[in-house]
């Protein structure tokens, strides 16, 4: 038999409901890769058992006909969503052994179609990184390298396990989350799919909250056929989650084969920043040259606020998780450091269970949030927001299907180049922070390799609610660029 | 603007997190640094722009005042550092 592992989602789904294999055999397949590339620590927690009792459920599921979407298909699980049971941590080590007693709603939607959990995913604590370098499991390595170099890369973060287990194979496909790039930018670095779907579009119970204006579930996979299949499982209105919309799930699948002709494409001349390699403006010309050539129109379009949407992020963000992570106080839940007097328990707990960048983070947003400074950062980057999301709407009104843009200023970098420099890490997601700021859809797809052989991703952003629309371009570009996999030295 | 590391200590305090005189000292430079780099915003101009509330602008969902959960004591608990009794156990705070 062909390696297992080796299949697309997509392509495991067909072969397990043409019978050619079982959900069972898929599983143990998945089970021994995970083994044996424990050196990339993309897995913080593998749960062999319980992948196998759910594979043979799947199996038997489908012996009686009850087959779901994704019957029998192995997922990896980014360790931010709550599985019921099964330790969820959020790479944090004051989350210690918390074993939650609920299930967050994507990755229930997700079983819910006959999907089979291998394990959860690591990630940078709290979903606070762009390089996987903050998590208290540590750092993923990325599967890929350099050509002739053996300096092991970063996979990208904050869903760094999840990118990195879906290049190595270790999973059909993973879920993640994107706050300000989460999901995109370690799929571009990983020659991998990411999508964040609009804000609102899946439910966010269940999943750790980072920032709750911002954050988002989305699939990283191995095709932009996968990431429809799984989009079309994962989106869904619920009661749970006062944001999350009652809009229409599409047949994403179906719209793969939307027609190319007569789409407008927005090219942002705001992207064209100062220093971007030639490689990268390289990749993203012959992007457009693709989708031009598949039938699009192509334009030249401006959105003026975007050199301000990171400074914004960072405000908005960082007050939100201030807010947010007050309640990890040693007192429900998680590892508590004992005290006599309950300010100072809160005080050592918080001080020895959230790591540096956390406790940065919830400091500046402290900060900004405190008395006399609310207005001078928290208001007026909020009020910036508006115009970041006005200049999308803008050249949406005029036409606009689509913007097709890089998704991050370079290939994979060295794991270390950025750790001594907060800002400098930050400026990973100059690109894709805008996204958040606005709440749109956006697909990061591979579309090349780099001079030094690294992955390099594009991605398409589009309207409110019409990730539909995205998924032909986005394959016009998969197609031309030809996929990619990383030749594997790890074990 | 800028931090100075009393300041820092301060927020520290309000944010409940321990940090020591080395500590302040570090965050101090590292939050100077993420607020120099915020600064360009003073670059733009809002004025009558309202602040952005909501991202994708929906009604508030409405539903029935009832209970639809509850009565799982045992699992609220279960992951309690220190728990006796169905309750949280903390330091005594009222002497």
């Amino acid at each position: 038999m062909t390696d297992l592992t080796a299949l697309s989602l997509c392509e495991a789904r067909d072969g397990l409901a043409a019978g050619e294999f079982t959900s069972s055999e898929l599983t143990d397949a998945y089970l021994s890769a995970i083994e044996g590339a424990r050196g990339l620590n993309a897995y913080v927690l593998e749960t062999p058992e319980k992948a196998r009792e759910m594979a043979a459920a799947s199996d038997k599921r489908r012996a009686e006909g009850k087959a779901g979407a994704l019957e029998g298909v192995p997922f990896g699980v980014k360790d931010l969503f709550c599985t019921k049971g099964i330790r969820s941590t959020a790479c944090s080590n004051i989350l210690g052994n918390f074993v939650p007693p609920y299930e967050s709603t994507v990755t229930e939607n997700l079983w819910a179609s006959g999907a089979v959990l291998l394990g959860k995913l690591n990630m940078d604590e709290f979903a606070m990184g762009s390089s996987n370098e903050n998590s208290a499991f540590g750092t993923v390595v990325n599967p890929w390298k350099a050509a002739g170099d053996d300096t092991p890369r970063t996979p990208g973060g904050s869903s760094g396990g999840s990118a990195a287990a879906v290049a190595a194979h270790l999973c059909a496909a993973a879920l993640g989350t994107d706050t300000g790039g989460s999901i995109r930018q370690p799929a571009a670095l990983t020659g991998t799919v990411g999508l964040k779907p609009t804000y609102g579009r899946c439910s966010r119970y269940g999943i750790v909250a980072y920032a709750s204006s911002l954050d988002q579930a989305g699939p990283v996979a191995r095709t932009v056929r996968d990431a429809a299949a799984i989009l079309k499982v994962i989106a869904s209105v619920d009661d749970k989650d006062t944001t999350s919309v009652d809009a229409p799930v599409e047949d994403y699948e179906a719209a793969l084969e939307a027609p190319m002709k007569g789409l407008k494409i927005g090219l942002p001349k705001e992207y064209r920043v100062d220093g971007m390699p030639a490689e990268i403006e390289e990749s993203w010309q012959k992007g457009a040259d693709w989708l031009r050539a598949a039938g699009a129109e192509v334009v030249e379009v401006s959105l003026p606020h975007t050199k301000y949407a990171l400074p914004a992020y960072y405000i908005v963000a960082l007050a939100e998780a201030s807010s947010n992570l007050a309640r990890y106080d040693g007192v429900r839940y998680g590892e508590r450091v004992p005290a006599d007097e309950i300010v100072e328990m809160y005080q050592k707990t918080r001080a020895a269970g959230f790591g540096e960048e956390v406790k940065r983070r919830i400091l500046l947003g402290t900060y900004v949030l405190s008395a006399g400074y609310y207005d001078a950062y928290y208001l007026k980057a909020q009020k910036v927001r508006t115009l970041i999301k006005r200049d999308f709407e803008t050249i949406f009104a005029d036409g606009v299907d689509a913007v097709l843009a890089p998704v991050t200023p370079g290939p994979a970098f060295p794991l270390g180049a950025k750790t001594d420099d907060p800002v400098e890490m930050y400026l990973s997601d100059v690109f894709t922070v805008p996204i958040n700021m606005a709440g749109l859809p956006s697909i990061a797809v591979p579309a090349g390799l780099s001079s030094e052989g690294l992955p390099l991703g594009l991605q398409l952003i589009g309207q409110p609610f019409r990730e539909a629309g995205l998924f032909a371009p986005a394959r016009a570009i998969e197609e031309a660029a030809g996929s990619f996999t990383a030749t594997k030295w790890w074990a | 603007m800028s931090v100075d590391s009393s300041t820092v200590k301060h927020v520290a305090s309000l944010a409940r997190i321990a940090v020591t005189p080395e500590e302040a000292e570090r965050l101090t430079a590292e939050l100077n640094g993420i607020l120099a780099f915020v600064d360009e915003l003073d670059e733009v101009d809002v004025t009558d722009v309202p602040p952005m509330t909501a991202v994708v602008a929906t009604a508030m969902k409405m539903r029935e005042d009832r209970v639809t959960d509850g009565d799982r004591v045992d699992e609220v608990l279960s992951n309690a550092p220190e728990s006796e009794d169905g309750y949280f156990l903390v330091p005594k705070v009222v002497e």
